[in-house]
């Protein structure tokens, strides 16, 4: 009994998660269109151009042609610029929002499914706040506070927290039987240390493709604050306030509204498949009647 | 059956408690004074102070609390400001063109999205299940306000066969009605039918590989009568669920799809007040808003209590 002769077996290495990730069509694409537009709309001054919105009353509505890529808006400003540059907030609104509410949405979900007397309580505000129309919500309080990036991003996160406390909830109230966390609590753990080191761990998974699509679904409403008059003040572009400038004149020159739209769109549609991609690859138990019920 | 009606009609009551607290604590969220900021820029120190006695604002908070979870209690919505109409009085004279607007976009969506996702199920990774599937994404990322713009400059200014905008009650002119209904009810339903389809395709996904749909194959059973009678009524719960909770997305729907085809309905009755700052009518609609929300699910748990009798245990 020397020297056990072992055959050779070569490590099997795992695929990387990112090559795993993006070896659906669908998903590399939208991440392709993704950054596409994420760099265009940061480096928005360098593709427009010199004075991106110069307002010139001579040449209002022109159809897009070689000087106005897409068109020209009632004051004659290049509608391509206002896009690009329209993006960054839009884009900088969504990135907020799906922070803030992962932020908060986690906590008090770790809350409701760790400590069972507040439990009740928490999830009956929450119920609350989903019976609340988001769009009206962050109507009535961005009209009421002033059109600031900060009260934006919070009308908007107010109603997507309670998606976030349910999954989270939810995950929690699985976890918090396994037996290493009982083990944890015997051991004398401090329950923030549990909750934080043990439990969370566990959600990380759900928590990111909840958060991609709550990046789509905030999009889509600063845009609709926009486009009902109250979002940022209209000077500044964003997708929903070109959109808002479109509509006074959407006959004679759609390409106001279609522009900044398909931007739009196909913003929020890459995020989607990208959501749906890592849901797939993360966590294939959960299905999209989550994203829907949450 | 009657113990978990009356439970369900219970637990909406906290609810509705705590959706007039956020709405209460809303208004009272404005830096300075609400009632400056309602009687306008212009307004003197009087105008002000008359202002906030109307809204009852001199007096203390927890009096003012008080004051407005009991009139609610009463059914009392508020008054307006502008109008000095009873809130309750401004919904229904508004309710005829949202009610007609979101019923048939339900039932479009309803008619067309539940088959639709049926078959996607049951052809699963076919050519089918993939366009309904790539359709739904699609309906979940095109804003309501593109969809409608979309559908008027197709329909109406090219094609022109379609009136562009306005509202007809169908009680004056149906023909009229249904031609000005058809695009708003569309560009409503899209949005709705991605998410239903969807469901719809899941829940049927998850019924098919039960055991007793292998042993209807194995008795011979015929294909379409598998799908639509033992499949799909199993499958019904999560379907109902989900278009209860769609009357969350139904409403936002609305509120934007009133403001693209000028329909005066209870949405943009809405915009107009939060527009014009008439915060009585605001806090009035969003607490009609949510009643409506938590009314119908709790209509459409009562409903799945009878569809499934696993629901009842």
């Amino acid at each position: 009994m020397t020297a056990i002769e072992q055959e050779y077996v070569p490590p099997v290495r795992p695929q990387s998660f990112i090559r795993r990730l993006f070896s659906s069509r669908p998903v590399a694409i939208s991440a392709a269109i993704l950054i596409v537009i994420v760099l265009v709309s940061v480096f928005a001054g360098i593709v427009t151009g010199s004075q991106p919105f110069q307002i010139r009353p001579r040449m209002r509505l022109h159809a897009p042609n070689a000087m106005f890529r897409f068109g020209s808006d009632a004051l004659g400003r290049d509608v391509f610029s206002l896009v690009l540059f329209g993006g960054r907030l839009s884009l900088l609104v969504g990135f907020f929002v799906a922070l803030v509410s992962a932020v908060f949405g986690t906590l008090l979900g770790l809350i409701a499914g760790y400590f069972r007397i507040i439990d009740g309580v928490v999830m009956r505000i929450m119920d609350g706040i989903m019976a609340i129309p988001g769009v009206l919500f962050a109507v009535a309080l961005v009209s009421l506070v002033g059109p600031r990036l900060g009260t934006i991003v919070a009308a908007i996160s107010f109603s997507e927290i309670p998606r976030v406390t349910r999954l989270v909830r939810s995950v929690v109230l699985t976890v918090r039987e396994e037996a290493y966390v009982k083990a944890a609590e015997s051991m004398g753990i401090p329950t923030p240390l549990v909750l934080f080191r043990h439990i969370l761990p566990s959600c990380i998974a759900p928590l990111i493709v909840q958060t991609t699509y709550i990046f789509a679904a905030a999009i889509l409403l600063e845009a609709v604050l926009g486009f009902l008059g109250v979002g940022f003040p209209p000077d500044i572009p964003t997708w929903g306030n070109v959109l808002a400038e479109g509509r006074a004149v959407f006959q004679r020159g759609p390409w106001t509204i279609i522009a900044p739209g398909l931007f739009l769109a196909v913003t929020v549609m890459a995020v989607n498949i990208l959501g749906d991609g890592l849901r797939d690859r993360l966590d294939p138990k959960l299905s999209r009647n989550a994203k829907v019920a949450a | 059956m009657v113990r978990l009606m009356l439970w369900r009609i219970a637990s909406a009551i906290p609810v509705m408690l705590i959706v007039a607290t956020i709405v209460f604590v809303l208004l009272r969220l404005s830096p300075g004074d609400p009632a400056a900021v309602i009687a306008g820029d212009t307004a003197g120190p009087e105008v002000i102070a008359r202002v906030r006695a109307e809204l009852g604002l001199d007096r203390s908070i927890p009096v003012q609390y008080l004051t407005w979870i009991g009139e609610l209690a009463r059914g009392n919505l508020g008054v307006s400001i502008l109008s000095k109409q009873p809130v309750l009085a401004q919904i229904k004279d508004r309710l005829e063109p949202t009610l007609v607007l979101a019923f048939s976009a339900m039932v479009i969506t309803i008619l067309f999205a539940v088959p639709l996702g049926a078959i996607a199920a049951w052809r699963h990774n076919s050519w089918i299940d993939r366009a309904v599937m790539a359709l739904s994404v699609v309906g979940f990322s095109v804003p309501v306000f593109m969809t409608g713009y979309i559908l008027i400059l197709c329909l109406s200014i090219w094609a022109d066969i379609l009136p562009v905008q306005g509202y007809v009650s169908p009680a004056s002119d149906p023909l009229g009605a249904v031609s000005h209904l058809i695009l708003p009810s569309l560009s409503l339903a899209l949005l709705f039918m991605a998410l239903i389809a969807r469901v719809t395709r899941s829940s049927v996904l998850e019924i098919l590989g039960e055991d007793f749909i292998r042993t209807a194959r194995a008795k011979g059973g015929n294909n379409s009568r598998i799908l639509w009678r033992h499949a799909l009524p199993n499958a019904a719960v999560p379907i109902i669920t989900v278009i209860g909770l769609g009357v969350a997305l139904l409403i936002s729907g609305v509120v934007v799809t009133e403001s693209v085809f000028n329909l005066p309905g209870v949405g943009r009755l809405t915009i107009d007040a939060i527009l014009a700052r008439d915060y009585p009518v605001v806090q009035g609609l969003i607490m009609f808003f949510a009643l409506i929300y938590v009314g119908v699910n709790m209509l459409i748990d009562i409903a799945c209590a009878f569809v499934d009798p696993r629901v009842r245990l």
